[in-house]
């Protein structure tokens, strides 16, 4: 056989692979939604399928409930990201001061921090202000946490833009909120769209701190999965079955919104 | 009425200064182009008359009124970018109707100054284009439009042509001219080719490492450069510089000698050289013609036949000059050429590089 198709023979057969064990898991959580308790515990794919499960869950727990809390933490945080990133990013892009590379450097630093390291002054500050157990408080807190990757990801795309376009814009009389409305965001837009994407991906997601900081109010879906690991013992099934019901809104968002979420990412690299 | 005027301006940069100190009077309606070797500050001195760079020091006055602290869009101006700089996102109707459209002027008298530009651009068939749909010719009358809808009391120009290939440039060069005659208002321009220097401008600044060499109209600085290094910038091909000595100065004039041992008498003022002193002689390649009994002696080093004139590069003992020749002279390499040059054709420069007056003037 040709050599270069050989090749290419081997390169498809690893991407599926690759594909094929990312993927698994989550194919059988799939599957095991629709299983009985008891074959749930055997590796068989031969079985009747059932939507007991799913009964059960949203019988002993309020699914919409969770679902709602989970859509108004994950817009309402990366709103209010966007809407403190992108003046930051404008700021640091075009009227750079002395600090601005060490300012950046450590929002991203913040990243390394184990979150469990600042928990209890966090729990504190929560249950002083009142914030313990509202959406208003996991708002704020993801907030924080998606903010320096957003603000990043706004910088490198501002930094894209040609600064004679913004001189351009000024001599035509743009003040600063002008150039960001009438140049920089329409210029920027795919990728402060994808930016957006991704803000929402990373906070329906998020586990740590809506584990933690919330209870019955304001818990999202992340704290519903965790609400079926515990009380009496695993049933697997039934976790699935929770599972899916919280993965499914956000893959289904991934799925739809991916070419938007490729194109602005990838913005500025290819000119 | 539109003026500028600069007075000491300087401008530094973290204490390095790179602007040096700069005096000029724009006046109303001139043409006049900043001319010099990419780094000499024209760029800067343009930026900082747009209001994009901070003058650190001395006063930008438009039209007599002091404008150092005044924001680029109320100085009345309008620039013209090296990258066109449009925005990519609007149609050429919106890019050039942008500065209006800030500045609140109702959609149809916006709508009718952006058709009058287009008309003076010949664009009007491409307004709802975006700039990616247009050649680099027509984007650059886009840029130029944009600043015409304004009617700014001074237009700014950054290198606008060096974007543009050869045949185009000439084209726009032309276009310019015309637009400066049609408009008639106050230009400055921004460039390092000395042919665009030479054929638009009314008058000429010619700038080196911050610093002012020389401002006059186009002809003055090609016939009587204040020093070197304007009598090497202009002009094409460069003049010729040979270095010497003074042989004897008197009233009649200044006696050099010349590689290959002869020497040669230059009507210039005696005043500032004596015998001994180093100079530089300069001469045109149009001020060299082939005479046998010329002082200047040696061999065509290379020659090129351009059609309608021949540029002989000769070496004489040692020293290359080259002549621009008619084009129907069939020298070839190796000829020996004897070469006189014609009167008033030659200028001395003494040992600080500063051009010496000729008599009489």
């Amino acid at each position: 056989m040709n050599p270069k198709l050989v090749r290419k023979l081997a390169l498809t057969v690893l991407a599926w692979s690759v594909a094929g064990i990312m993927f698994f898991p989550v194919a059988w959580m799939l599957v095991t939604a629709f299983k009985t308790e008891i074959d749930a515990v055997t590796p068989s794919l031969v079985f009747s399928p059932t939507f007991e499960n799913f009964v059960v869950v949203d019988q002993r727990a309020d699914y919409f409930k969770f679902a709602m809390n989970s859509v108004v933490i994950a817009f309402g945080s990366t709103i209010l990201a966007l809407a403190l990133a992108v003046p930051a990013a404008y700021a640091m892009a075009f009227y750079p001061g002395r600090f601005t590379k060490d300012i950046l450097l450590w929002m991203l630093s913040t990243k390394m921090l184990p979150a469990v390291g600042v928990l209890v002054p966090m729990y504190l500050i929560f249950r002083n202000t009142g914030l313990l157990d509202t959406r208003t408080g996991l708002i704020i807190v993801h907030t924080l946490v998606n903010l320096p990757i957003i603000v990043w990801m706004c910088y490198s795309f501002f930094k894209d833009i040609p600064n004679e376009i913004l001189e351009a814009g000024r001599m035509d009389g743009a003040r600063p909120r002008e150039q960001l409305f009438y140049l920089l965001l329409p210029l920027t837009l795919p990728g402060i769209g994808s930016t957006a994407l991704l803000a929402i991906i990373l906070s329906w997601n998020e586990a740590f701190w809506s584990l933690n900081l919330s209870a019955a109010n304001a818990a999202p879906l992340t704290a519903f999965i965790a609400s079926f690991s515990s009380p009496e013992g695993l049933f697997w099934a039934k976790l699935s079955a929770a599972s899916t019901m919280a993965v499914a809104p956000i893959l289904i968002f991934g799925w739809l919104t991916q070419r938007q979420l490729v194109r602005g990412l990838t913005f500025g690299a290819v000119k | 009425m539109a003026t500028v005027q600069l007075k000491s301006v300087e401008k530094a940069y973290a204490g390095h200064k790179v602007i040096h100190g700069v005096d000029l009077e724009i006046r109303d309606r001139e043409f006049m182009v900043f001319v010099g070797p990419s780094g000499c500050g024209k760029s800067t001195l343009l930026r900082m008359i747009a209001g994009l760079e901070e003058i650190t020091g001395g006063d930008l006055l438009i039209d007599g009124t002091r404008a150092n602290d005044v924001s680029p869009d109320r100085r009345g101006l309008a620039m013209v970018f090296q990258s066109y700089a449009l925005y990519p996102h609007m149609t050429v109707a919106d890019n050039m109707g942008f500065a209006l459209k800030l500045a609140k002027v109702p959609e149809a008298e916006r709508n009718a100054k952006v058709a009058a530009a287009a008309k003076i651009l010949k664009l009007e068939d491409y307004l709802d284009r975006k700039p990616k749909a247009l050649s680099g010719g027509q984007r650059q009358r886009v840029a130029i439009g944009r600043a015409i809808v304004r009617a700014p009391k001074v237009f700014l120009f950054d290198e606008p042509l060096s974007n543009l290939d050869a045949a185009l440039r000439v084209q726009m060069r032309i276009e310019l001219a015309r637009l400066h005659k049609e408009l008639d208002a106050t230009m400055i321009y921004v460039t390092h080719d000395q042919v665009e220097a030479m054929t638009l401008a009314d008058r000429i600044v010619v700038l080196n490492a911050g610093k002012i060499e020389q401002v006059g109209r186009p002809l003055e600085l090609y016939e009587r450069p204040r020093n070197l290094f304007v009598a090497g910038f202009l002009g094409s091909p460069k003049m010729n510089f040979v270095e010497t000595a003074v042989q004897s100065a008197d009233a009649t004039g200044v006696t050099v000698g010349l590689p290959g041992g002869h020497s040669i008498k230059i009507a210039a003022k005696p005043a500032r050289v004596a015998k001994g002193d180093r100079v530089t002689l300069g001469v045109r390649a149009e001020h060299l013609v082939v005479d046998p009994a010329g002082a200047l002696v040696g061999r065509a080093d290379v020659v090129e036949h351009l059609g309608g004139e021949v540029l002989a590069y000769v070496d004489i003992g040692g020293s290359m000059v080259v002549a621009k020749l008619p084009g129907h002279d069939r020298i070839v390499v190796g000829d020996p050429v004897s070469l006189a040059i014609r009167d008033g054709g030659a200028i001395l420069f003494d040992a600080k590089g500063e051009a010496m007056p000729a008599l009489g003037a």
